[in-house]
């Protein structure tokens, strides 16, 4: 089924892109965690119709896609499949907002379109930071930075876990699927009847399987508790990088820069 | 169904993100102190289920469309609702870093609608309640599809909310629901039916899965607490939403009740979408202030500068700046991958 | 050296959906032996392996580990000194990464972290695996999983090594590695297999497995050569005694 193989492949990318050894990869992930979060909440408090003052954020995930060495052709086809639902709540803006706005020359945009794009500049600008989070960091010190700052830590094993096991899994679920397409000479899709009893012998194995994996940690002495020895060293160029980026943000939320830009170049014309 | 952050205002996913958190915490200091701990490896790989699982399409039957699993309810039954709850949670988070399947700060959002709702309402009040101790086919089937077509329709009503109260859609409330609701009800249905039949088989090949999940009457006592805490919890935050965006946007929420006891009109127009569309659109024009004023309301409840007056020199001015900025972001982005990839690579 | 020692005395144990696994199975392993367990599918191999550390605990009849009688309070040294290697090392691999599997043993003995990187570095090194200590498990080829596996029970430094198939599904020259990795080690082994040329190469002593019943325990070259035996076991000479004109010479027998 192409979903499930995409979907892997998906993962494995994603995956390979953060063993990278960039300035990006070696920064401390807390710091990248919460410049990540900082970014966004500032980018979500603008303003329902404002556009300009999005725009200048857009140099964060341009500079760390540049010093990250990732690929941005591969990071907006993900934008753009993600889209969707933003895409489909957001275009009732416009339907439901038609005042007029803003007066371009002879046309004018309505309220109902600016605040569409404005949802949409903010999709973009907030989809593409997390996925730069994950590609230029890597899930491991994602959840070594959680739980370094206070996430549980059978929260965070469990991610881990789950992680470890999506290919396992989704490798059985592949095989089941493709031994029944083998099978089915109609080329219909599948009824719901092999599909619950697909799902069934999924989760009968997947239980088999959580059993031996028990009966492992039990053979090598698990009592309860994971230990997970990883030291994160914070250095300087981590804290500056937080506090650079943030000020940033709460600058350019303070000051809409490209009115100011447009601003100076339209005295400097005259 | 998955909240995006373009959709939300940082109040509302600022708050559920520290309502969710703290729930996820509570969850796993329950799990420590009931030595569920052992169950962390069974959740693991069920976590990896789900995804595989819902990886796995079936087609409905009149449809031609596709149906998948949710999975909230399967997991709740299999592994109690703290353990299903984190379960859910680390799904939701890896598909919002993996699949920008979700935003990060809606992850809290998230984790409420698609994660406690089934976990710790539906699952104990509804499934619990009809299957019992003693399961029978018939009482799975209908405990599967009352918990999952409820627990969807509070997430439905969740992501609702949870958008409309950030205001950055046009939507209305009443149009909001009538358009999430029935969708999710049809969803409900489709996730209630593969719950039943999944947990079925299971139930058939191994009896005892399904009894160890189910917690001691010791700890049934205690599991009310929990429950009371989270609804306490939505109550509050949920009134505290609403009564924000009333005080800030107090035409907005008379228009939505006029909306909704508007309603014998609203059953007139039977074309679907497009009806109620034109019906909005119709009482729209009967307030033409209303609109124009908007904006400017609007922004007396968000701290950001005043958007341009329509004349046309300071538009310029901002679409001028906007391509500059543009123009710069690209030049130092280009100018960095640059220097990286061949000084550094 | 009886700390390295494996008894088992009439050892019952019957699963919770009735079937009986180990209907009276008696036996005794001294140091340094390496002995092969083999017989059927569903003849209890399994099941006995499972009994070595605790992971099964018997229903009657004894097992004991060194000094040590298997029972709930002796599991956390029981497993210290006994090594269990299962047959899927996709069950025995589930850290993030190979590193954390090969430390999950020693951590969980409680040892200090220093303590603990260097069992790392030594298990991995005794596979020839130290390449691949900053690796995530899914990214490992079959021969790979399979080191790793065993370095993550080495770690703990067991006397006792349980094996469960180790070279299912190894292609010949990776399970050849293995046999001679094998060879290496001091430690008793205990291997259940169908692989019986592996038993061949590496265990001087067969212990066979019907229907929950020891049939027969001895030297590994008179087992594998008796032909109704083997027969009656549902097993077959390995594929380097068949057709080897001596041993037809010797029993009579044709091809």
């Amino acid at each position: 089924m192409g979903k499930i193989e995409s979907a892997l492949l998906n993962i494995g990318y994603l995956e390979t892109l953060s063993y990278q050894q960039t300035p990006l990869h070696r920064l401390d992930p807390r710091a990248k965690l919460l410049t990540t979060l900082v970014f966004i909440v500032a980018v979500v408090s603008c303003g329902k119709y404002d556009i300009t003052g999005l725009i200048p954020f857009i140099i964060y995930p341009v500079v760390l896609i540049a010093v990250g060495n990732l690929p941005p052709g591969y990071l907006a086809r993900k934008i753009l499949l993600a889209a969707p639902f933003a895409f489909f709540i957001g275009i009732f803006n416009p339907l439901l907002d038609r005042a007029v706005l803003v007066q371009l020359g002879p046309v004018g945009i309505s309220g109902g379109w600016v605040s569409f794009a404005s949802i949409m500049l903010r999709f973009v600008l907030t989809v593409s930071a997390a996925l730069i989070l994950i590609a230029g960091t890597g899930l491991n010190a994602v959840c070594l930075a959680l739980e370094k700052m206070g996430a549980p830590r059978s929260f965070v094993m469990q991610i881990l876990f789950l992680y470890r096991y999506i290919f396992v899994l989704t490798d059985e679920a592949l095989r089941l699927v493709r031994a029944r397409a083998l099978r089915s000479f109609q080329g219909r899709g599948m009824g719901f009847k092999v599909f619950s009893y697909m799902i069934g012998q999924l989760l009968l194995r997947t239980l088999d399987r959580a059993h031996r994996i028990h009966l492992a940690m039990l053979s090598r002495g698990f009592e309860g508790k994971i230990h997970l020895v990883r030291p994160l060293h914070l250095r300087s160029r981590d804290v500056a990088f937080f506090l650079g980026w943030s000020t940033l943000f709460v600058l350019m939320r303070w000051y809409n820069i490209p009115h100011l830009l447009g601003n100076a170049a339209a005295g400097l014309i005259r | 169904m998955h909240m995006a952050d373009a959709l939300i205002s940082p109040a509302v996913g600022g708050t559920l993100w520290a309502a969710t958190a703290g729930l996820t915490a509570y969850s796993a200091k329950k799990l420590k102190k009931d030595l569920d701990e052992h169950k962390v490896p069974m959740m693991g790989v069920l976590g990896a289920f789900i995804f595989a699982a819902q990886m796995i399409n079936f087609t409905i039957p009149a449809t031609g469309s596709s149906g998948h699993l949710g999975g909230g309810m399967i997991l709740a039954i299999l592994l109690g609702p703290y353990a299903a709850f984190l379960v859910m949670a680390s799904v939701l988070t890896i598909q919002a870093l993996f699949f920008a399947d979700g935003g990060l700060l809606a992850l809290g959002c998230n984790i409420l609608n698609l994660g406690f709702f089934p976990c710790f309402i539906a699952y104990p009040l509804i499934y619990q309640k009809i299957v019992g101790a003693r399961p029978t086919q018939g009482r799975i089937l209908l405990g599967a599809m009352a918990a999952a077509i409820l627990g969807l329709q509070m997430g439905a009503l969740g992501v609702v909310l949870e958008t409309w109260s950030s205001g950055i859609t046009e939507l209305s409330l009443s149009t909001f629901v009538l358009l999430m609701l029935p969708i999710h009800l049809a969803i409900g249905i489709v996730e209630g039916l593969i719950t039943a039949a999944v947990v079925s088989f299971v139930w058939k090949a191994h009896p005892a899965i399904l009894t160890q999940a189910s917690h001691p009457p010791a700890a049934r006592v205690h599991s009310h607490k929990p429950l009371l805490l989270g609804l306490a919890l939505f109550a509050v935050v949920a009134g505290g939403m609403l009564s924000w965006f009333a005080s800030t946007h107090p035409d907005g929420l008379e228009w939505s009740i006029k909306g909704v006891t508007g309603k014998e009109e609203l059953a007139g127009p039977k074309e679907g979408v497009h009806g109620v569309m034109a019906w909005i659109q119709e009482r729209l024009a009967f307030l033409p202030d209303y609109d124009f004023k908007k904006p400017e309301e609007e922004k007396a409840g968000q701290k950001e500068e005043s958007w341009p007056e329509v004349s046309p020199g300071k538009s310029l001015a901002g679409i001028l700046g906007a391509a500059m900025t543009l123009l710069l972001a690209g030049i130092i982005g280009f100018g960095l991958r640059r220097y990286y990839s061949h000084g550094k690579g | 050296m009886s700390h390295h020692l494996v008894e088992v005395k009439d050892l019952h144990y019957k699963y919770p959906d009735g079937t009986s696994a180990l209907r009276g199975v008696s036996f005794r392993i001294t140091h340094g032996e390496a002995v092969a367990i083999i017989g059927a599918n569903g003849a209890g191999k399994s099941t006995l392996l499972l009994q070595l550390n605790g992971c099964l605990l018997p229903q009657a009849g004894t097992v004991r580990i060194g000094d040590l009688p298997l029972n709930r309070k002796t599991l956390l040294h029981v497993r210290r000194t006994v090594g269990m290697v299962f047959q899927d090392p996709d069950d025995q691999l589930f850290m993030p990464l190979v590193h954390d599997d090969v430390a999950f043993g020693p951590l969980n003995l409680g040892l200090p972290v220093e303590e603990v990187e260097a069992r790392v570095e030594s298990a991995l090194a005794t596979v020839g695996a130290s390449h691949l200590k900053d690796r995530p498990p899914y990214r490992l080829s079959g021969g790979e999983k399979r080191a790793v596996a065993i370095a993550s029970v080495l770690s703990m430094s067991p006397s006792i090594l349980v094996m469960d198939e180790p070279t299912a599904a190894l292609d010949p020259k990776t399970r050849r590695h293995l046999i001679q990795l094998l060879k290496t080690f001091n430690h008793t082994l205990i291997i259940a297999t169908h692989d019986l040329d592996l038993v061949l190469d590496l265990c001087s002593r067969a212990i066979v497995f019907k229907e929950g019943l020891i049939v027969a325990d001895g030297p590994t070259l008179e087992i594998l050569q008796n032909q109704e035996l083997l027969d009656s076991s549902s097993l077959e000479k390995p594929l380097r005694l068949q057709g080897c004109p001596v041993c037809q010479a010797g029993s009579g027998l044709s091809g």
